[in-house]
Protein backbone atom coordinates (compact mmCIF):
# COMPACT_ATOMS: atom_id res chain seq x y z
CA UNK A 1 0.00 0.00 0.00
CA UNK A 2 2.79 2.35 0.92
CA UNK A 3 4.37 1.87 -2.45
CA UNK A 4 1.24 2.93 -4.37
CA UNK A 5 0.98 6.03 -2.23
CA UNK A 6 4.55 6.92 -3.05
CA UNK A 7 3.90 6.39 -6.71
CA UNK A 8 0.86 8.62 -6.54
CA UNK A 9 2.89 11.53 -5.23
CA UNK A 10 4.88 11.48 -8.48
CA UNK A 11 1.74 11.62 -10.62
CA UNK A 12 0.96 15.05 -12.06
CA UNK A 13 -2.07 16.65 -10.43
CA UNK A 14 -5.25 16.82 -12.51
CA UNK A 15 -6.08 20.07 -14.33
CA UNK A 16 -8.37 22.62 -12.70
CA UNK A 17 -12.08 22.73 -13.32
CA UNK A 18 -12.41 24.67 -16.63
CA UNK A 19 -14.98 27.12 -15.24
CA UNK A 20 -12.77 27.96 -12.25
CA UNK A 21 -9.71 28.41 -14.49
CA UNK A 22 -11.88 30.59 -16.76
CA UNK A 23 -12.96 32.80 -13.85
CA UNK A 24 -9.29 33.15 -12.82
CA UNK A 25 -8.32 34.08 -16.37
CA UNK A 26 -11.24 36.51 -16.60
CA UNK A 27 -10.21 38.24 -13.36
CA UNK A 28 -6.63 38.64 -14.63
CA UNK A 29 -8.04 40.19 -17.81
CA UNK A 30 -10.33 42.47 -15.78
CA UNK A 31 -7.38 43.51 -13.62
CA UNK A 32 -5.47 44.44 -16.77
CA UNK A 33 -8.39 46.60 -17.97
CA UNK A 34 -8.70 48.31 -14.58
CA UNK A 35 -4.99 48.90 -13.94
CA UNK A 36 -3.71 49.49 -17.49
CA UNK A 37 -6.74 50.29 -19.65
CA UNK A 38 -5.75 47.52 -22.03
CA UNK A 39 -6.19 43.77 -22.32
CA UNK A 40 -3.89 40.79 -22.72
CA UNK A 41 -1.81 39.74 -25.72
CA UNK A 42 0.82 37.34 -26.97
CA UNK A 43 1.68 37.58 -30.67
CA UNK A 44 2.54 41.28 -30.44
CA UNK A 45 5.49 40.50 -28.15
CA UNK A 46 7.04 38.34 -30.86
CA UNK A 47 6.57 41.10 -33.45
CA UNK A 48 8.55 43.39 -31.14
CA UNK A 49 11.25 40.75 -30.70
CA UNK A 50 11.59 40.25 -34.48
CA UNK A 51 11.72 44.00 -35.03
CA UNK A 52 14.46 44.34 -32.39
CA UNK A 53 16.50 41.57 -34.02
CA UNK A 54 16.07 42.94 -37.56
CA UNK A 55 16.91 46.44 -36.35
CA UNK A 56 20.30 45.12 -35.25
CA UNK A 57 20.88 43.32 -38.59
CA UNK A 58 19.52 45.88 -41.03
CA UNK A 59 18.20 49.17 -39.59
CA UNK A 60 17.40 50.54 -43.09
CA UNK A 61 15.19 47.57 -43.87
CA UNK A 62 13.21 48.09 -40.65
CA UNK A 63 12.82 51.83 -41.20
CA UNK A 64 11.59 51.40 -44.77
CA UNK A 65 8.95 48.82 -43.80
CA UNK A 66 5.77 50.21 -42.30
CA UNK A 67 5.00 47.02 -40.38
CA UNK A 68 8.30 46.87 -38.52
CA UNK A 69 8.64 50.61 -38.03
CA UNK A 70 5.38 50.64 -36.10
CA UNK A 71 6.97 48.32 -33.52
CA UNK A 72 10.12 50.44 -33.58
CA UNK A 73 8.22 53.49 -32.37
CA UNK A 74 10.09 56.79 -32.38
CA UNK A 75 13.38 54.96 -31.99
CA UNK A 76 14.22 56.46 -28.61
CA UNK A 77 13.90 53.13 -26.80
CA UNK A 78 14.38 49.47 -27.64
CA UNK A 79 11.33 47.69 -29.15
CA UNK A 80 11.87 45.15 -26.36
CA UNK A 81 11.00 47.72 -23.71
CA UNK A 82 7.39 47.05 -24.50
CA UNK A 83 4.35 46.18 -22.37
CA UNK A 84 3.51 42.96 -24.24
CA UNK A 85 7.12 41.75 -24.17
CA UNK A 86 7.17 41.98 -20.36
CA UNK A 87 3.69 40.45 -20.16
CA UNK A 88 4.77 37.43 -22.24
CA UNK A 89 7.88 36.93 -20.10
CA UNK A 90 5.39 36.77 -17.23
CA UNK A 91 3.32 34.19 -19.12
CA UNK A 92 6.38 31.91 -19.38
CA UNK A 93 7.02 32.41 -15.64
CA UNK A 94 3.37 31.85 -14.66
CA UNK A 95 3.17 28.66 -16.70
CA UNK A 96 6.36 27.42 -15.08
CA UNK A 97 5.02 28.24 -11.61
CA UNK A 98 1.70 26.47 -12.14
CA UNK A 99 3.33 23.50 -13.88
CA UNK A 100 5.92 23.11 -11.11
CA UNK A 101 3.29 23.27 -8.36
CA UNK A 102 1.25 20.56 -10.08
CA UNK A 103 4.20 18.33 -10.99
CA UNK A 104 3.47 18.73 -14.72
CA UNK A 105 6.90 19.77 -16.02
CA UNK A 106 8.14 17.03 -18.28
CA UNK A 107 10.23 17.14 -21.45
CA UNK A 108 8.41 15.58 -24.39
CA UNK A 109 6.48 15.91 -27.63
CA UNK A 110 2.69 16.17 -27.49
CA UNK A 111 0.92 14.12 -30.14
CA UNK A 112 -1.53 11.34 -30.83
CA UNK A 113 -0.34 7.73 -31.14
CA UNK A 114 -0.57 7.56 -34.94
CA UNK A 115 2.03 10.13 -35.96
CA UNK A 116 5.84 10.16 -35.84
CA UNK A 117 7.85 12.71 -33.86
CA UNK A 118 9.32 14.30 -36.98
CA UNK A 119 5.96 14.80 -38.69
CA UNK A 120 4.54 16.21 -35.47
CA UNK A 121 7.36 18.76 -35.30
CA UNK A 122 6.89 19.65 -38.96
CA UNK A 123 3.16 20.20 -38.35
CA UNK A 124 4.00 22.27 -35.24
CA UNK A 125 6.20 24.55 -37.37
CA UNK A 126 3.64 24.89 -40.20
CA UNK A 127 0.80 25.52 -37.74
CA UNK A 128 2.90 28.10 -35.89
CA UNK A 129 3.77 29.91 -39.11
CA UNK A 130 0.09 30.07 -40.16
CA UNK A 131 -0.77 31.35 -36.67
CA UNK A 132 1.89 34.05 -36.81
CA UNK A 133 0.76 35.23 -40.24
CA UNK A 134 -2.96 35.02 -39.42
CA UNK A 135 -2.53 36.83 -36.11
CA UNK A 136 -0.81 39.77 -37.81
CA UNK A 137 -3.49 39.94 -40.51
CA UNK A 138 -6.20 39.93 -37.83
CA UNK A 139 -4.34 42.44 -35.61
CA UNK A 140 -4.15 39.99 -32.73
CA UNK A 141 -4.39 36.35 -31.71
CA UNK A 142 -6.56 34.35 -29.33
CA UNK A 143 -5.43 36.55 -26.40
CA UNK A 144 -5.44 40.00 -27.93
CA UNK A 145 -8.53 39.58 -30.10
CA UNK A 146 -10.70 36.70 -28.88
CA UNK A 147 -10.30 37.12 -25.11
CA UNK A 148 -9.68 40.86 -24.82
CA UNK A 149 -11.91 42.01 -27.67
CA UNK A 150 -14.53 39.41 -26.73
CA UNK A 151 -14.92 40.93 -23.26
CA UNK A 152 -15.03 44.45 -24.77
CA UNK A 153 -17.74 43.34 -27.24
CA UNK A 154 -15.48 44.45 -30.10
CA UNK A 155 -17.15 43.71 -33.47
CA UNK A 156 -13.94 42.68 -35.25
CA UNK A 157 -12.92 40.43 -32.36
CA UNK A 158 -16.22 38.54 -32.36
CA UNK A 159 -16.04 38.03 -36.14
CA UNK A 160 -12.44 36.87 -35.71
CA UNK A 161 -13.29 34.46 -32.89
CA UNK A 162 -16.07 32.76 -34.86
CA UNK A 163 -13.72 32.37 -37.82
CA UNK A 164 -11.04 30.79 -35.61
CA UNK A 165 -13.48 28.11 -34.49
CA UNK A 166 -14.85 27.72 -38.04
CA UNK A 167 -11.36 27.31 -39.53
CA UNK A 168 -10.25 24.84 -36.86
CA UNK A 169 -13.39 22.69 -37.07
CA UNK A 170 -13.32 22.72 -40.87
CA UNK A 171 -9.70 21.53 -40.97
CA UNK A 172 -9.83 19.14 -37.97
CA UNK A 173 -10.78 16.14 -40.13
CA UNK A 174 -7.48 16.34 -42.06
CA UNK A 175 -5.47 16.44 -38.84
CA UNK A 176 -7.26 13.63 -36.99
CA UNK A 177 -4.34 11.22 -37.33
CA UNK A 178 -2.06 13.67 -35.56
CA UNK A 179 -4.23 14.02 -32.46
CA UNK A 180 -6.62 11.12 -31.99
CA UNK B 1 -11.46 55.07 -7.73
CA UNK B 2 -10.26 56.43 -11.05
CA UNK B 3 -9.69 53.54 -13.40
CA UNK B 4 -7.89 52.69 -15.63
CA UNK B 5 -5.16 53.72 -13.17
CA UNK B 6 -2.38 53.97 -15.77
CA UNK B 7 -4.44 56.29 -17.98
CA UNK B 8 -5.06 58.59 -15.00
CA UNK B 9 -1.31 58.82 -14.40
CA UNK B 10 -1.17 56.82 -11.16
CA UNK B 11 2.19 55.41 -12.30
CA UNK B 12 4.56 55.79 -15.22
CA UNK B 13 5.83 53.73 -18.16
CA UNK B 14 8.59 51.97 -16.23
CA UNK B 15 6.28 50.71 -13.51
CA UNK B 16 3.77 49.63 -16.18
CA UNK B 17 6.35 47.03 -17.28
CA UNK B 18 6.38 45.58 -13.75
CA UNK B 19 2.57 45.42 -13.92
CA UNK B 20 2.88 43.72 -17.32
CA UNK B 21 5.14 41.04 -15.88
CA UNK B 22 2.81 40.40 -12.90
CA UNK B 23 -0.32 40.27 -15.08
CA UNK B 24 1.52 37.91 -17.42
CA UNK B 25 2.28 35.59 -14.49
CA UNK B 26 -1.44 35.45 -13.67
CA UNK B 27 -2.29 34.84 -17.33
CA UNK B 28 0.25 32.03 -17.74
CA UNK B 29 -0.67 30.50 -14.39
CA UNK B 30 -4.35 30.08 -15.25
CA UNK B 31 -3.62 28.90 -18.81
CA UNK B 32 -1.47 26.11 -17.37
CA UNK B 33 -4.02 25.34 -14.61
CA UNK B 34 -6.67 24.88 -17.32
CA UNK B 35 -4.46 22.33 -19.07
CA UNK B 36 -3.66 24.60 -22.00
CA UNK B 37 0.02 23.65 -21.93
CA UNK B 38 -1.09 20.47 -23.68
CA UNK B 39 -1.72 20.40 -27.44
CA UNK B 40 -3.74 17.21 -27.12
CA UNK B 41 -6.08 18.82 -24.62
CA UNK B 42 -6.41 22.00 -26.70
CA UNK B 43 -7.13 20.20 -29.98
CA UNK B 44 -9.59 17.76 -28.34
CA UNK B 45 -11.97 20.73 -28.57
CA UNK B 46 -12.14 20.29 -32.35
CA UNK B 47 -13.05 16.60 -32.09
CA UNK B 48 -15.81 17.28 -29.51
CA UNK B 49 -13.95 15.16 -26.93
CA UNK B 50 -12.96 17.84 -24.43
CA UNK B 51 -14.65 21.24 -24.75
CA UNK B 52 -12.34 23.01 -22.28
CA UNK B 53 -11.14 25.61 -24.80
CA UNK B 54 -14.69 26.85 -25.27
CA UNK B 55 -15.55 26.62 -21.56
CA UNK B 56 -12.44 28.41 -20.28
CA UNK B 57 -12.50 31.07 -22.99
CA UNK B 58 -16.15 31.96 -22.58
CA UNK B 59 -16.04 31.86 -18.77
CA UNK B 60 -13.11 34.29 -18.95
CA UNK B 61 -14.88 36.55 -21.47
CA UNK B 62 -18.10 36.59 -19.41
CA UNK B 63 -16.21 37.25 -16.14
CA UNK B 64 -14.23 40.19 -17.55
CA UNK B 65 -17.24 41.52 -19.50
CA UNK B 66 -19.51 41.50 -16.42
CA UNK B 67 -16.77 43.04 -14.27
CA UNK B 68 -16.24 45.89 -16.73
CA UNK B 69 -19.97 46.43 -17.12
CA UNK B 70 -20.67 46.72 -13.40
CA UNK B 71 -17.56 48.83 -12.70
CA UNK B 72 -18.76 51.09 -15.52
CA UNK B 73 -22.31 51.32 -14.13
CA UNK B 74 -20.92 52.18 -10.68
CA UNK B 75 -18.76 54.89 -12.27
CA UNK B 76 -15.54 53.26 -11.06
CA UNK B 77 -13.95 52.93 -14.51
CA UNK B 78 -13.97 55.23 -17.51
CA UNK B 79 -14.70 52.71 -20.27
CA UNK B 80 -13.83 55.17 -23.03
CA UNK B 81 -10.20 54.98 -21.85
CA UNK B 82 -9.99 51.18 -22.29
CA UNK B 83 -8.23 50.55 -25.59
CA UNK B 84 -10.39 49.02 -28.33
CA UNK B 85 -8.69 47.62 -31.44
CA UNK B 86 -10.32 49.10 -34.56
CA UNK B 87 -12.30 46.69 -36.73
CA UNK B 88 -11.07 45.86 -40.23
CA UNK B 89 -13.66 43.21 -40.95
CA UNK B 90 -12.41 41.30 -44.02
CA UNK B 91 -8.72 40.99 -42.99
CA UNK B 92 -9.87 39.90 -39.53
CA UNK B 93 -12.19 37.25 -40.96
CA UNK B 94 -9.42 35.87 -43.18
CA UNK B 95 -6.88 36.14 -40.35
CA UNK B 96 -9.24 34.23 -38.05
CA UNK B 97 -9.69 31.42 -40.57
CA UNK B 98 -5.91 31.10 -41.12
CA UNK B 99 -5.34 31.16 -37.38
CA UNK B 100 -7.98 28.48 -36.79
CA UNK B 101 -6.41 26.18 -39.39
CA UNK B 102 -2.99 26.87 -37.85
CA UNK B 103 -4.41 26.01 -34.42
CA UNK B 104 -5.51 22.50 -35.39
CA UNK B 105 -2.32 21.84 -37.40
CA UNK B 106 0.11 23.25 -34.82
CA UNK B 107 -1.82 22.35 -31.66
CA UNK B 108 -1.36 25.66 -29.82
CA UNK B 109 -1.98 29.36 -30.10
CA UNK B 110 0.80 31.87 -29.34
CA UNK B 111 -0.08 32.37 -25.65
CA UNK B 112 -0.67 28.71 -24.83
CA UNK B 113 2.53 27.69 -26.63
CA UNK B 114 4.56 29.85 -24.17
CA UNK B 115 3.05 27.93 -21.26
CA UNK B 116 3.73 24.63 -23.05
CA UNK B 117 7.38 25.62 -23.59
CA UNK B 118 7.65 26.39 -19.86
CA UNK B 119 6.40 22.90 -19.03
CA UNK B 120 8.89 21.20 -21.36
CA UNK B 121 7.06 20.60 -24.65
CA UNK B 122 9.50 20.41 -27.57
CA UNK B 123 6.69 20.67 -30.14
CA UNK B 124 5.61 23.96 -28.54
CA UNK B 125 9.11 25.36 -28.96
CA UNK B 126 9.06 24.41 -32.65
CA UNK B 127 5.57 25.93 -32.90
CA UNK B 128 6.89 29.22 -31.45
CA UNK B 129 9.75 29.24 -33.96
CA UNK B 130 7.02 28.81 -36.59
CA UNK B 131 5.11 31.79 -35.16
CA UNK B 132 8.25 33.93 -35.45
CA UNK B 133 8.71 32.73 -39.05
CA UNK B 134 5.07 33.54 -39.84
CA UNK B 135 5.31 37.05 -38.42
CA UNK B 136 8.56 37.60 -40.32
CA UNK B 137 6.88 36.42 -43.55
CA UNK B 138 4.01 38.83 -42.85
CA UNK B 139 6.44 41.69 -42.29
CA UNK B 140 8.27 40.96 -45.53
CA UNK B 141 5.11 40.81 -47.68
CA UNK B 142 3.46 43.71 -45.83
CA UNK B 143 4.15 46.28 -48.58
CA UNK B 144 2.28 44.00 -51.04
CA UNK B 145 -0.79 43.39 -48.85
CA UNK B 146 -0.94 46.80 -47.19
CA UNK B 147 -4.08 47.87 -49.08
CA UNK B 148 -5.91 44.70 -48.08
CA UNK B 149 -4.69 45.06 -44.47
CA UNK B 150 -6.34 48.48 -44.23
CA UNK B 151 -9.51 47.50 -46.15
CA UNK B 152 -13.07 47.35 -44.72
CA UNK B 153 -12.14 49.87 -42.03
CA UNK B 154 -15.04 50.21 -39.57
CA UNK B 155 -13.14 52.12 -36.89
CA UNK B 156 -13.50 51.38 -33.18
CA UNK B 157 -16.85 49.62 -33.10
CA UNK B 158 -18.63 47.59 -30.42
CA UNK B 159 -21.58 45.21 -30.80
CA UNK B 160 -23.96 47.56 -28.90
CA UNK B 161 -23.04 50.35 -31.38
CA UNK B 162 -23.34 48.11 -34.44
CA UNK B 163 -26.68 46.56 -33.49
CA UNK B 164 -28.01 49.68 -31.77
CA UNK B 165 -28.96 47.63 -28.71
CA UNK B 166 -28.21 48.87 -25.15
CA UNK B 167 -24.87 47.73 -23.68
CA UNK B 168 -26.54 46.01 -20.70
CA UNK B 169 -28.84 44.00 -22.95
CA UNK B 170 -25.94 42.73 -25.10
CA UNK B 171 -24.08 41.76 -21.91
CA UNK B 172 -27.16 39.82 -20.80
CA UNK B 173 -27.50 38.11 -24.21
CA UNK B 174 -23.81 37.11 -24.23
CA UNK B 175 -24.21 35.59 -20.74
CA UNK B 176 -27.30 33.67 -21.94
CA UNK B 177 -25.44 32.46 -25.03
CA UNK B 178 -22.45 31.36 -22.95
CA UNK B 179 -24.60 29.46 -20.44
CA UNK B 180 -26.43 27.78 -23.34
CA UNK B 181 -23.03 26.92 -24.83
CA UNK B 182 -21.81 25.45 -21.53
CA UNK B 183 -24.89 23.22 -21.23
CA UNK B 184 -24.37 22.12 -24.84
CA UNK B 185 -20.65 21.47 -24.23
CA UNK B 186 -21.37 19.27 -21.18
CA UNK B 187 -23.96 17.35 -23.20
CA UNK B 188 -21.58 16.80 -26.13
CA UNK B 189 -18.75 15.61 -23.85
CA UNK B 190 -21.05 13.08 -22.14
CA UNK B 191 -22.26 11.82 -25.50
CA UNK B 192 -18.70 11.39 -26.84
CA UNK B 193 -17.68 9.39 -23.75
CA UNK B 194 -20.24 6.67 -24.56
Amino acid sequence: MNQTENENTFQPKPYSNPYLAGIGLGLVLLLSFVIMGRGLGASGAFSSAITAALDKLSPEHVKSNEFYSEYLGDGTKSPLKDWLVFEVIGVFAGGLLSGALAGRIKKGIEKGPRVSNSSRLLFAFIGGALMGFGAKLARGCTSGQALTGGALLNVGSWAFMMCVFAGAYAFAYFMRRQWQ
Amino acid sequence: MNAPFFKYGLFGDDFSLVVAFLIGIGFGFFLERAGFGSAKKLTAQFYFIDMSVFKVMFTAIVTAMLGLYYLGVLGLINLSLVYLTPTYLIPQILGGLILGIGFVIGGYCPGTSCVAVSTGKIDALVFLIGVVAGIFAFGEVFPLIKNFYYSSDMGQLTLPQLLNIPYGLIVFLVVLMAVGGFIGAEFVEKKMKK
